[in-house]
């Protein structure tokens, strides 16, 4: 069942139940993201898409990504409570990770000079998860995850070793919004490359990650293009 | 031997995904922390993969991938406690035993860590031993809730 809402006062027609998001992008408003992927679960950690609605004469801030559209629902994307959160957000993640090129982009987009936050000491990983959740969903070999809580929270495998399950595709270093998790090669031999992350490293390819020709890779990739094709349908 | 005890374990709760916390606290209990071989054991049998049991290990405070003492104290840190003076009882203990927060004394013997609140804060400052509560302790009380435990003989 499609349902009439309105974003920024533009009717659009939507799906029932569908996320904010989708919505938006129908009607071509562009919400900022940071932890969203059409290709997964939505998730809802980064906070970046905050909006402000208008249901049953109440106004309240939701995220974008993963709140879902109601009739009469009246979305505005671009108010001076928006922005002050997104602000926020932004300058918070600046003092996290002073050296991400992408988040100073967003910055300068959003009219952000610079973060009134202490610098902390340089991680690049902003905890998106996008890099676990493609991993596990659509990968669907879980090697990496989230580990520890609070401020020691961190991408890891299990134990901090090599794993033995990643199948080196990839997919988390291309995800990654920040740039973190790095696919190296290895200084003596040049043509095995490495995916690292900070300490950790994940697992080396010797076959250039030319993934069509490697037996490890030759499942996957023959999923992979099923789900690129039904993506594609869609 | 201890792996018969964790297919008991997991027998218990019926290899239930679902259960898989508990299953991991009975299982800590056999050897007071969590092997990486055991965690890996667990993973295989209950077919859940290793990454979530890592992310679970290492999320809940109780549990601990390093070896830890015969006696667990736990002394909490949460605002309730931290107000009725837990900072001076958790120095007065890292003095008495001689180690930090985090750390395993040398007979391993005791283990001291610090929690966020246990649910009792009426009870401010709360320390807890194994599975003994202690409330209302201040650092005059903690050579005399501690010697019990040094005496107590081996099991
Ligand atoms: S390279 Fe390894 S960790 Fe990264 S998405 Fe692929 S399987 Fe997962
Ligand atoms: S490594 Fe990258 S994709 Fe993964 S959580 Fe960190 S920032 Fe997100
Ligand atoms: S994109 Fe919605 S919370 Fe991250
Ligand atoms: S703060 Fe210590 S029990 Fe709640």
């Amino acid at each position: 069942m499609k349902v009439p809402i309105t974003i920024d006062g533009q009717m659009v027609q939507i799906d029932k139940g569908a996320p904010i998001i989708d919505a938006a992008k129908k009607a071509g408003v562009v919400i900022p993201t940071l932890c969203y992927h059409e290709a997964l679960k939505p998730y809802g950690s980064c906070r970046l898409c905050m909006v402000e609605i208008l249901l049953n004469k109440q106004r309240r801030l939701v995220t974008a990504c993963n709140f879902p559209v109601e009739v009469g629902m009246e979305v505005f994307t671009d108010t001076a409570k928006v922005r002050h959160i997104r602000r926020m957000i932004i300058e918070l993640l600046l003092a996290r990770c002073p050296d991400v090129l992408s988040l100073h982009a967003m910055a300068k987009q959003m009219g952000i000079k610079s973060s009134r936050f202490k610098k902390q000491d340089s991680t690049e990983c902003i905890l998106c998860g996008l890099c676990v959740r493609f991993c596990e969903e659509v990968v669907g070999v879980s090697a990496i995850g989230l580990v520890s809580r609070g401020i020691d929270r961190e991408v890891a495998t299990p134990f901090k070793v090599a794993s033995d399950v990643c199948i080196g595709c990839g997919s988390c270093t291309y995800i990654c919004p920040t740039g973190c998790i790095e696919m190296v090669s290895d200084k003596k031999i040049p043509q095995m490359r490495i995916m690292k992350m900070g300490q950790h490293s994940l697992k080396a390819c010797i076959n250039e990650f030319q993934c069509e020709t490697c037996p490890v890779g030759k499942e996957f990739f023959e999923d992979m293009r099923l789900v690129i094709a039904e993506f594609r349908n869609n | 031997m201890v792996f018969e005890k964790i297919d008991r374990i997991l027998e218990e709760h019926e290899y239930k995904h679902s259960a898989v916390i508990s299953i991991m606290q009975d299982v800590q209990g056999i050897e007071n922390y969590l092997p990486e071989d055991t965690l890996r054991y667990i993973s295989e049998k209950l077919e859940l993969n290793l990454t979530r049991i890592f992310d679970i290990a290492t999320f809940y405070k109780t549990f601990s991938l390093t070896p830890r003492g015969r006696h667990t104290i736990r002394v909490c840190s949460g605002t309730a406690c931290h107000l009725g003076g837990a900072v001076k009882n958790l120095e007065q203990i890292q003095r008495t035993i001689n180690i930090q927060e985090g750390e395993t004394t040398d007979d391993r013997m005791f283990s001291l860590e610090t929690v966020n609140c246990l649910g009792a804060c009426a009870l401010a400052p709360v320390m807890v031993i194994d599975e003994d509560y202690y409330d209302a302790v201040n650092p005059g009380k903690i050579e005399k809730i501690l010697s019990p435990y040094r005496l107590e003989p081996e099991v």
